[in-house]
C-alpha cells in the first residue's frame, strides 16, 4: 500500500500547525538566563506599554504548578527557583508576533545565583545537591548469578569505559501549538506524539476535569521522541495565555534556535564494562555501570535509564550479570525521549566493548559474537527466556555475507598499505530492541481503541496513536482493511482528537504497529460481533451489513472496542528487575564500511548493510524507510552531531553549526528483513521504529577501529576527537 | 526596511552617495542576499536597515575572457561559472570552489563579488580567486574606478578597503600557465558545510600562492609557507610546515573546530597534496 498522506506532504498540500490561517495572539516565552538560583523578581521595562500584552506568570496557574509526568518536580513556569538556562519563567502574548518578541526582552529576571552542577560523571559538592542526598534521580540494579565469583574464575578480564553525547532530534517541523477556549473547554491543537500526555498535563495544572480539555494532534512533521513529553509544556503555556486573554486563540511556534536551545536532547551517557571470559571466549561475567545525565528535572530519565540498563548486556547469553544504573541531576536543560530511549547508548558501549574484548584476547570479533549470541531457550540479563524470533547467528551471517565482510577485510589490508593517507575498515554490531513499553508498562497503560461502522458503510478507526511521518495512518488503514476485507478508501482515520478517540497510549517505544495495530484487529472483530456476523462477512457484504444495522439502530453507534491484554506467560517483577522485560525483542546485525582521511581525520561511511528481524513486515517501503532513516540518524550521532554547551545549554543551536548528515554523507544502505511473524503483534509485527538507531554508531566506530587500529570510546567521533585519539596512540 | 532598486551601475553608485549624504549611512548592497538571509532570524537590527538591490545593474552580469585576463562582473554567480566551460577549463579551481558553496540553490544566487564583500574568513570563493592573483575593481560616484589586488583587499576581521560609497564592479584574473592547482575545503560534513580549513594553492611563473581560509580573521596568503616552497626547503613530515603555518595564520577555537585541529590539518593537506608534485617533499 502507498503511503496515504505521501502526496499531500510531497506537494506541500499538508497543513502543519504553522500553516493554518490564524487570527489571534502570538505567544512568546521569557526564559531564564541563569542555570540555578532563587528568583527575586521579574522587572518589567518602563518603555513597553504592558496594557497591550497578555502576561502570564506562575501566579496565573489555576491548578498545580507542575508538568504532569513521572514526578511533579518540573514547574510549568518557574516561580521562586530556576534550575536551568532557558527555563520558562513568564509568558507574553500580543496580536503582533514581532511585538511579542520585543516584549520578552523587556522582562528582566533577577536571580540570586546558587552553585550549578554540569558534569554528571562526578560526585557533586554539598552546595550543588538539589535532589535527594546526592542528585541521583534514579538508581536501578539488575543482578543475575554471582559476578564477582565468576570474575575470579575467568581466564580473561577486559575493562572499558565508553561515552556518548547528547543528540538533537532535528524534526523538520518545529514545535508549535494553538490553544483557545470553546464553550468553556480548553482546546489545544498542535504538533505532538502523545495527545493524552497533553490531556493529563492540562487537567493537572489547569485544575480541570477531562471533559473540560480537548487535545487534537495536527499533522506532525517528525518527532523521534522530541514530541513525546515537551509538547505538554507548550500546550500548557498556550492554554494559560488563552485563559488569561479571555479565550482568544493563542499560537506559539518555536523558531529553530529556540527549539534547539530549550527542548530536550538524547541523554549523554558513560558506561563502564568489566567483562570476564573463559578460554574459548565465552562470556562468564558482565559487570556494567551505566550513568546518564538527566538534566535539571526528573522528566522521563528513570525510564530511559531502565531501557538503557535492560539492553546494556547486549544480545548475548551470560550467567553472571550485574548492571548498575544511575540517572543524575545536573543544571543542564532536561534530557528526554529520543528514538531508542537509552538503548542506543548502552548498545554503543557494549558493541564497541565486544571489539575491544576480541582484540585484547586475540579473537576475531565475529567469532566472539558467534560464541555468545543468545540461543533459543537461553536467558537475558533479567532472566527472560528467549524463544522464537530469527536465529541470531543466522542474522549475523547474512549481514556479513551481504556486506562481503571477510573479502572487504582482505581488500582493506592491501588498500591500507598501498594508500598514502586513506584507511578503510569494516565493523559489525549485533543488537536487539525490546518492543513496546518495558515490563508491566503496557498493562499499566491498558490502551484502548474503537472501530466504528459509519452510516455509509465505511469504517472509522478511533485512536490516539499519531502519524508523525513514520507511517501509522498507512499501517492502521492496511490492518483494518485486511481485517474487514474493505478497500483502503473505506477506512477513515482522522486527526487524533481526545474528545472522540480513546487513550491508545503514547506513540512511542516502537509499540504502535505491534501493540495498537493488534488492537485495531481486535476492535474489528468486536465490531463484527456487535453486528452479529462472523469473520467470513467481508468487503461489500460487510458494508451492506453496516449500512443495514445503522438504519435499524438510528440512535446507536456501531462500535467495536478493544483493550490491551498481555500475551500469556509474560511476567515481570519491578522490584527485582527480573523477568520478561518485554513481550518480545526485535533483532539486528549491521555492518559499516568506512574510509578515514588521515589528512583531515574525516570519516566517511562507504557502505552499510542492515539485516533485521522485526516480526512480519507490514509495509516494505515504509519499513525500509524507517531503517534507512535510523541509520542516517545513527551516522550523525556517531560522527557529526556534537552539542556544544555553555552553562548547561546548547550554544550551537542553529542548523549552520549543529551538523546533521546530508545525502552526500550517506552511503547506499542495503536493508534486508528476515520475517518471523509474531503471534501477538498487529499483522504479525514486532517493534521497528527504534531498532535502527541502536546498531549504526557501534558498527561505524568498530569500522574506524579496524581501519586505524585504535579504539575510539567516545562519540560523536568528530574529526577533532579522532585527531586527538591518533595523537594519543602515537605518543604512547 | 527599505530596498532601493537601481536600474544601472551609475544609479546604484548615486544611491550609495545619496544615502550617506542624507542618512549618514550607505544602504547595504545585496546581490544574491544569501549571506543576509542566513543571519536574518538572528539579527533583528538587519530588519530595519536599507538595502541596495543590485540585480537591476545588468551590465555587471557578464563574464568575459579577454587576451590577458578574464573578467567576472560583480553579479556573476557561482553557477554562471560552473556552466561556463571555457572559463573553468582554464581556471578549474573556480569550478571546484563554486560547487562547494552551500547547495545548488545558493550557488545559483550567490555571487563571487558578494563573497569578497561579505569578508567572511571562511569564504569558499575568495581563496581560489586570491590564488589566481585576482584584482578587484571598485567604483564610486565621487572618485570613479580603482583596482585593488585581492590579497590586499582585507584589513582585518570583516574590514575591507571598500569605502562606504564604493561598489565592487569587476573581478579580473590574469591568464597564464600554472603547474599546480589545488583547492581543499574541510568541513564537518561533505556538503552544505562551512569550512573549518580552506586551502587554495597554485604555482605559475609568478611563483607559489598558498591561500588559507578559516585560519585567520581574514582569508590570507601564507607568505612563510610560500617562501618554503619557493626555496624548495626539504620537508620530511607534515610537522615541518607547522612553524611557517604558525607565522602565517592565527586560527581560533570556536563552535566549529579548534585551533590545533586547523593547524594540524593544514600541515597535513600541504604535505600530502604537494608530495606527489614536489620532489623536495619526501
Amino acid at each position: 500500500m502507498r503511503r496515504l498522506e505521501g502526496l499531500a506532504k510531497l506537494t506541500g498540500a499538508e497543513r502543519f500547525i504553522d500553516d493554518e490561517p490564524f487570527e489571534g495572539l502570538w505567544g512568546m516565552t521569557v526564559r531564564s538566563p541563569f542555570p540555578r538560583g532563587r528568583v527575586r523578581e521579574l522587572r518589567f521595562s518602563d518603555s513597553i506599554d504592558w496594557s497591550e500584552f497578555t502576561v502570564v506568570t506562575h501566579e496565573d496557574i489555576p491548578g498545580a504548578n507542575a508538568v504532569y509526568l513521572m514526578e511533579l518536580d518540573q514547574p510549568v513556569l518557574a516561580g521562586e527557583y530556576v534550575r536551568h538556562v532557558h527555563e520558562a519563567v513568564a509568558l507574553v502574548a500580543h496580536p503582533s508576533r514581532a511585538m511579542a518578541r520585543e516584549a520578552i526582552a523587556g522582562i528582566e529576571i533577577i536571580v540570586d545565583p546558587d552553585e550549578p552542577v554540569y558534569d554528571y560523571r562526578v560526585t557533586p559538592d554539598q552546595s550543588q545537591v538539589q535532589y535527594g542526598e546526592d542528585n541521583i534521580l534514579k538508581r536501578l540494579l539488575i543482578d543475575k548469578g554471582d559476578v564477582e565469583a565468576a570474575l575470579a574464575q575467568a581466564d580473561h578480564i577486559v575493562e572499558g569505559v565508553y561515552e556518548t553525547g547528547a543528540q538533537e532530534h532535528v524534526y523538520l517541523e518545529n514545535q508549535g501549538m494553538i490553544a483557545r477556549v470553546e464553550d468553556g473547554v480548553v482546546v489545544v491543537r498542535g504538533s505532538m506524539q502523545c495527545p493524552y500526555y497533553v490531556v493529563n498535563a492540562l487537567k493537572h495544572a489547569l485544575g480541570r476535569a477531562e471533559h473540560e480539555v480537548r487535545v487534537i494532534q495536527a499533522p506532525t512533521g517528525g518527532g523521534f521522541g522530541g514530541k513525546e513529553d515537551y509538547p505538554s509544556i507548550i500546550a500548557l503555556h498556550t492554554a494559560l495565555l488563552t485563559l488569561k486573554a479571555g479565550g482568544a486563540p493563542v499560537k506559539m511556534i518555536y523558531d529553530r534556535s529556540e527549539d534547539m536551545a530549550a527542548t530536550t536532547k538524547r541523554h549523554p551517557s558513560r558506561v563502564r564494562h568489566r567483562t570476564g571470559l573463559d578460554a574459548e571466549g565465552r562470556l562468564v561475567a558482565q559487570h556494567i555501570e551505566v550513568v546518564m545525565d538527566g538534566g535539571a528535572y526528573v522528566t522521563l530519565s528513570p525510564v530511559v535509564l531502565s531501557r538503557g540498563i535492560i539492553h546494556a548486556a547486549g544480545p548475548y547469553a551470560c550467567d553472571n550479570v550485574r548492571i548498575e544504573g544511575r540517572a543524575v541531576l545536573t543544571n543542564a536543560v532536561p534530557f528526554g525521549a529520543f528514538r531508542g530511549f537509552g538503548a542506543p547508548q548502552t548498545h554503543f558501549a557494549n558493541e564497541r566493548h565486544m571489539d575491544v574484548v576480541a582484540k585484547q584476547i586475540g579473537m576475531d570479533p565475529v567469532e566472539l559474537r558467534r560464541v555468545n549470541l543468545i540461543r533459543e531457550g537461553q536467558t537475558t540479563a533479567t532472566g527472560q527466556v528467549i524463544t522464537g524470533g530469527a536465529d541470531r547467528v543466522g542474522l549475523m551471517d547474512r549481514a556479513l555475507e551481504l556486506a562481503q565482510f571477510n573479502e572487504k577485510r582482505r581488500e582493506h589490508d592491501s588498500f591500507n598499505v598501498a594508500n598514502q593517507y586513506l584507511r578503510r575498515g569494516v565493523g559489525l554490531a549485533t543488537f536487539h530492541h525490546g518492543a513496546g513499553f518495558t515490563g508491566s508498562g503496557e498493562v499499566y497503560l491498558a490502551s484502548r481503541l474503537l472501530v466504528e461502522g459509519l452510516e455509509d458503510g465505511r469504517v472509522e478507526v478511533l485512536t490516539a496513536s499519531t502519524e508523525m511521518g513514520q507511517g501509522m495512518l498507512t499501517i492502521f488503514t492496511d490492518i483494518a482493511s485486511q481485517a474487514l476485507g474493505l478497500e483502503p478508501g473505506d477506512i477513515v482515520l482522522r486527526d487524533p482528537d481526545t474528545s472522540r478517540a480513546p487513550n491508545s497510549g503514547p506513540t512511542v517505544a516502537s509499540r504502535t504497529a505491534m501493540v495498537v495495530g493488534r488492537l485495531v484487529e481486535k476492535a474489528c472483530e468486536a465490531m463484527r460481533a456487535r453486528l452479529g456476523v462472523d469473520k467470513h462477512t467481508r468487503g461489500e457484504e460487510l458494508k451492506r451489513a453496516i449500512v443495514e444495522w445503522r438504519r435499524q439502530h438510528p440512535d446507536e453507534r456501531l462500535v467495536g472496542e478493544s483493550q490491551y491484554e498481555q500475551p500469556p506467560n509474560v511476567n515481570w517483577d519491578d522490584e527485582t528487575y527480573q523477568g520478561d522485560a518485554y513481550a518480545t525483542f526485535s533483532w539486528g546485525a549491521y555492518v559499516a564500511e568506512v574510509e578515514v582521511d588521515l589528512r583531515t581525520f574525516n570519516t566517511r561511511v562507504l557502505d552499510f548493510v542492515a539485516v533485521q528481524e522485526v516480526g512480519r513486515v507490514l509495509n516494505e517501503t515504509l519499513a525500509r524507510g524507517q531503517v534507512q532513516g535510523g541509520v542516517v540518524q545513527g551516522i550523525g550521532w556517531a560522527l557529526l552531531e556534537e552539542m556544544r554547551t555553555r552553562d548547561g545549554a546548547m550554544i550551537n543551536n542553529q542548523l549552520t553549526n549543529y551538523i546533521i548528515p546530508t545525502s552526500d554523507d550517506v552511503p547506499s544502505i542495503r536493508v534486508e528483513f528476515q520475517e518471523e511473524p509474531y503471534e501477538f503483534g498487529g499483522g504479525g509485527a514486532k517493534g521497528l521504529g527504534e531498532l535502527p538507531m541502536d546498531g549504526p554508531a557501534p558498527a561505524i566506530a568498530n569500522a574506524v577501529a579496524a581501519a586505524l587500529n585504535v579504539d575510539p570510546k567516545v562519540i560523536p567521533l568528530t574529526s577533532e576527537r579522532l585527531m586527538e585519539l591518533m595523537e594519543t596512540v602515537a605518543t604512547s | 526596511m527599505t530596498v532601493l532598486m537601481p536600474e544601472s551601475l551609475d544609479e546604484a553608485c548615486a544611491m550609495l552617495a545619496e544615502g550617506i549624504a542624507k542618512n549618514g549611512e550607505a544602504p547595504t548592497p545585496i546581490a544574491g542576499a544569501t549571506d543576509l538571509f542566513v543571519e536574518w532570524p538572528l539579527h533583528a537590527d538587519a530588519h530595519s536597515r536599507s538595502y541596495l538591490d543590485m540585480s537591476g545593474a545588468t551590465e555587471l552580469r557578464a563574464a568575459s575572457i579577454e587576451d590577458d585576463a578574464v573578467h567576472l562582473g560583480a553579479l556573476t554567480t557561482y553557477w554562471d561559472v560552473v556552466v561556463n566551460h571555457p572559463l573553468v577549463a582554464e581556471f578549474p579551481l573556480l569550478l571546484e570552489a563554486a560547487r562547494q558553496v552551500g547547495s545548488v540553490q545558493i550557488q545559483t544566487r550567490g555571487t563571487w563579488a558578494g563573497n569578497i564583500a561579505n569578508a567572511s574568513p571562511a569564504a569558499d570563493g575568495v581563496p581560489v580567486l586570491m590564488a589566481y592573483d585576482a584584482t578587484v575593481v571598485v567604483q564610486s560616484e565621487a572618485r570613479g574606478r580603482r583596482a585593488i589586488p585581492l590579497d590586499q583587499f582585507y584589513l582585518g576581521y570583516k574590514k575591507t578597503q571598500l569605502a562606504p560609497d564604493e561598489l565592487i564592479v569587476d573581478i579580473s584574473l590574469p591568464r597564464g600557465l600554472r603547474s599546480v592547482e589545488i583547492f581543499e575545503k574541510v568541513g564537518t560534513r561533505r556538503a552544505q558545510a562551512i569550512a573549518k580549513v580552506g586551502l587554495a594553492i597554485t604555482h605559475s611563473e609568478a611563483g607559489w600562492r598558498v591561500v588559507a581560509a578559516s585560519m585567520a580573521p581574514v582569508v590570507t596568503r601564507c607568505a612563510h609557507v610560500e617562501h618554503m616552497l619557493e626555496e624548495q626547503k626539504i620537508v620530511k613530515t607534515p610537522q615541518d610546515f607547522l612553524n611557517a603555518i604558525e607565522a602565517d595564520v592565527s586560527p581560533i577555537d570556536d563552535v566549529r573546530s579548534n585551533a590545533r585541529y586547523r593547524k594540524t590539518v593544514m600541515s597535513r593537506l600541504l604535505y600530502h597534496d604537494l608530495k606527489a608534485r614536489c620532489a623536495w617533499i619526501e
